[in-house]
Formats: C-alpha cells, structure tokens, sequence
C-alpha cells in the first residue's frame, strides 16, 4: 500500500480470517479465505457468477453467519454481535444491491428518509439531508417519483443515496451495475467513486472485469470460493476528479463522453 | 415523536396496501357479527337450562301427626343437610291451593267432599347442585327408611329429574362446544386473512432490515395497522348489531319472555367485549406473522 495518500490506520475497516462458508446443502461458497480491507480503500471483489462474492458481501453485513474463521469490522468479531445488535450495525454500513430493493410504496424522498428514521434523526435533519443527498446523485428533480416511475439507473442512485445518507465508514455494494447498461453504469461508478473520496471504505462485488481493469483499484479475485488474487498495485491518481475520472473511463472503454448529467 | 411516525407508518400502509386490509378488515366485521349473535344465544340458552335445573327439588312429606317440635327438629336436619340450597315449607292449605289451580275440576269438589284436606305438609327442598340431588334423598330417607320421626316420605320424581338434568346437559354441552369452535374459527381466520396481507409485504420488511431497523422498529406500524383494522372491523360490527337489535330484538322482547332473559349479557358489556376481541387478535395476528419475515 506504499502509494496511498493516507496511511490508513492499523485496525482494518474489514478484516477475514480463514473464512470458510458451507450452505446448509452442503456447497462451499467461500473457501478459507483471508483478506485486511484498510480504512478508505476501493476494492473490487471480482470472478464469474457463483464464485462467492455475493456470499462475502452477506457474511460482512452479518446477513449470514461463516461457518468457520472468523470476520471483523472495523476491529470487532461479528461473532460477538449479538442478534439484537445487527441492526446497529448495519446503520454502519450503506449497502447497494444489483436490484436496488428500494420500498415500492415510498417515494424517492421516502425512501431515502427510511435510513434515518430508523437510526432516530429528527424531523429537521430529515429535512436537511435527504434533498441534499438526493442533488448529489442527481435525482432533485424526482424527489415525489415511486420508484417504478424511474429508470433503472434512477433506482439504483437511490439507493446509493440511501446507502450514503448517514454517511457510514464502509460502503458495500454487490453487483450495483449488474442491471445497466454501460454509460449508465459509468455514472454510478462514479458516484460511488465520489463517495470513497469522502474517506468512506468501498468493496464493490462484480463481475464485469472489464471496468473493474479499467479502473484501477485494488482487486480480489475469487474463484469457487477462494482468493485467487489481490492486486494492490494499481495505479492510482491521488489527484484525479471524479470528472476526469468519468472521462478517463469513458475512453478506455469506447463511450462518448458527452450526454450524462454527472 | 416516535409514535406518531409509527401512526403516520400504519397509516401509509393501509393506504398502500388497501386491498388486503379491507379484506381483513371485512373478516373481523362478519366474525365479529357471528359472535355478537352467538354469543347472547349461548347465554340464553344456558340460562333457560339453568332455570330449568333448578326446578329439580326434592319434597319432603311430613306426617300429620308430627308435632311442631318436630317440624322444627326436621326443618333444621334438613337446613344442616349438605348441597341443600333452600327449604321452603308447604302447609297443608297451601298445599290444597297449589292442587286446586293445577287441577281445578278434580279438587274443586274433591275436597269439599272428603271434608278435609287430604294433603300432606311438605318441605320442598332445593338443592345446590342438581347433579348431586341423590345425597340429599340419601341423607334423608337412607334405603328407603326416613330417617326422623316427622318425615312420611321423601319424593325427588327420580324420572323427571333424570329427563332434565341430560337433556339440559347436553344442550349446555353443545352450547359450550360450538362456542368455542367458533371462538377459534374467528382467531384461525383474522390470523389467516392478516398473515396474507402481511405476507404480501415480506419484501419490504427484507429491505427494512437490511437498512438497520430494529425488529420492533418494523413491527409497531404492522401492530397499529391490525389494531386499526380490528377496531374498525369491530366498530361496524357493532354498529350492525346495534342496528339489528334496535330494529328486531327490542320489539319482540315485549312479546317473548326468552329474548328478554335477564341472564344474557349487557348490550355495552357485548360491545367492550367484542372490542378488545377484535383489536387484540388483530394486532397479536399482525406481530405473529411478522415475526417469519424478520428472520434475516
């Protein structure tokens, strides 16, 4: 990690240890896997469909439980959060999913504000925040909107959004660009590129290889569920705007760069 | 604060989700209105077999030739005699008079004939419980011999008495099983009709778990919506029965002495009642089938 602007601190931000996960079936989905995740890192866990991403994602937002080894975040054991506290901790992590799971009853506005009414905010942050958020992924205009009024690529910056309201320490995102189309997934790389240059630690799963290469991040390939390889070496471009960030992978992969709100 | 957007929170969902809720909604009303009828027969019932029950004595004759010390000595034997209710004392006269309205041709003359009264003094002795009638006789008049001096017989009409104590006991016993098969068809299908509109949401509840609410943040606004649900269901119901009452029962109870017996339960008693029924089953149904969905 010799390049990284700030030296992230020694406790990592995500932490496994040896981790094996047996579906009650029988199939292995993650095999003795190890890996440090330190505090504002970027990180793509890649490899084809069924090779334990998913499943790494799940075991980090305690929706499952490892069957052996063991998972930290941000230094304390999963296995010491008790049921009752998962709650808590999942205010500490935004998390996206390829099917956005946005409440089909809410409005964006309504969706967005459930992530805070659940942690308790007042009536008056709400207020503040929720547009707020909603302008920085571009969605001001569709405030009142459900969201099967919106695009696909509409829905997921919502729930991006969702996920970064209360601006949490660790962003995990599975497959967020598995349902759009290129340039649509361009714009919420890059929205979730804008977030980990606020400090927050991201761990996208995906498969699409291509923009992760492009992208030049750190990366940890699975393969039938074991760690196949974790390129720290990427280059990276302390200095780099989102916009030219946006440009940069439009060239490398084939796409005009004109036409995109953001 | 927090309750109101729990309130707000139900509130949405029976706006959004209608359909379901309105059909919970109408489950609770009919069940609602069966109970509310059902109830008040049941009561009637019982109360008619009850009131034929105690119509079961015992009748105690007493020898013309007793003295009053003896009467006296009787009276009390029989007053300490255990599952003895009442004892009431049936003079020679009275005993007349009694005949005379029930058969008026036979003693009408009859007596004026004989010249005397030929009926007997008498206790007529209630019991307690008609279903232990056999001890009093027992006590009194132990293998067919009375046991004191003043007593000439003692009569319980053993055949009448058989007759009303199986035929009331089995209504009771009919009464009471249909009561409560009713009582759990009602609670089998709120529930049922409940878990399917909440069943209908299971993947909001996923996603509301998955941005970090606490099980009873998620749950309040699924209890109040059945509570509303049930409340209201409850409310037309009783409204329906208030109508029905009003319109059918109240002008018949002049005529008829079985829709006016004073055993059935108070009309704002059947309403608290069926109420606090309606709302707690609701809402007990709403948090019971959550608790599937929040497993996550």
């Amino acid at each position: 990690m010799g390049a990284r602007p700030k030296k992230p601190l020694d406790v990592p931000v995500v932490e496994f240890k040896d981790v094996t996960k047996v579906y009650d079936g029988g199939s292995v989905a993650v095999q003795s896997a190890s890996m440090r995740i330190g505090r504002g890192e970027f990180v793509f866990l890649v490899g084809p469909t069924g090779c334990g991403k998913s499943t790494c994602i799940r075991l980090m937002m305690k929706e499952l439980e490892p069957s052996r080894g063991e998972i930290s975040i941000a230094g304390r054991p999963l296995s010491e959060v008790s049921r009752s506290r998962v709650p808590y901790l999942r205010r500490n992590l935004g998390v996206v999913f390829q099917d956005y799971k946005l409440l089909p009853n809410r409005t964006v506005y309504d969706n967005v504000a459930y992530s805070l009414q659940v942690i308790g905010e007042s009536r008056k942050e709400i207020r503040r925040k929720v547009p707020d958020i909603l302008r920085l992924v571009g969605l001001s205009t569709k405030l009142h909107n459900y969201p099967t009024e919106l695009s696909g690529g509409e829905q997921q910056r919502v729930s991006v959004a969702r996920a970064f309201v209360n601006h949490p320490p660790l962003l995990l995102a599975d497959e967020p660009t598995g349902n759009l189309d290129p340039e649509t997934s361009i714009g919420i790389m890059q929205l979730i590129y804008r977030i980990n240059r606020t400090g927050t630690t991201v761990v996208v799963a995906t498969h699409d290889k291509e923009m992760v290469d492009k992208m030049r991040r750190r990366v940890i390939e699975l393969r039938e569920g074991r760690i196949v390889r974790d390129e720290r070496s990427g280059l990276y471009r302390p200095d780099e705007s989102t916009q030219e960030f946006a440009i940069r992978l439009r060239g490398e992969l084939g796409i005009g760069a004109e036409g995109h709100p953001n | 604060m927090r309750l109101g957007f729990f309130m707000r929170e139900a509130l949405r969902g029976l706006r959004r989700s209608s359909a379901p809720a309105l059909a919970a909604l109408l489950t609770v009303l009919l069940t609602a209105v069966v109970l509310g009828v059902f109830i008040p027969i049941v009561q009637a019932t019982t109360g008619t077999a009850n009131e034929v029950r105690s119509r079961v004595v015992v009748d105690v004759y007493i020898k013309d030739s007793a003295s009053t010390v003896e009467q006296a000595d009787l009276r009390r034997a029989i007053e300490d005699t255990a599952n003895v209710k009442s004892v009431e004392y049936i003079s020679k006269q009275e005993a007349l008079r009694r005949a005379k309205e029930k058969n008026p041709e036979a003693f009408q003359e009859g007596a004026e004939l004989l010249g005397s009264n030929p009926l007997p003094a008498s206790f007529r002795v209630t019991p307690e419980d008609p279903d232990k009638l056999g001890q009093i006789v027992q006590r009194l008049n132990a293998g067919g011999e009375p046991q004191l001096s003043a007593i000439d017989e003692v009569r319980d009409r053993e055949e009448d008495t058989d007759k009303i104590l199986s035929a009331t006991g089995l209504v009771k016993g009919l009464t009471a099983g249909l009561a409560v098969l009713l009582v759990l068809a009602s609670v089998a299908l709120i529930a049922n009709t409940i878990r399917l509109s909440v069943f209908a949401r299971r993947r909001e509840v996923e996603v509301m778990k998955l941005v970090g609410a606490t099980n009873w943040f998620i749950r309040w606004p699924f209890v109040i919506e059945g509570m509303v649900v049930g409340f209201l269901g409850g409310l037309l119901a009783v409204l329906l029965l208030a109508i029905v009452k009003a319109t059918f029962i109240d002008p018949l109870s002049d005529r008829f002495a079985l829709l006016a017996a004073p055993d059935t339960i108070d009309f704002p008693l059947l309403i608290v009642v069926l109420m606090v029924a309606c709302i707690a089953v609701s809402a007990l149904g709403s948090a019971i089938t959550l608790r599937r969905f929040l497993r996550v």
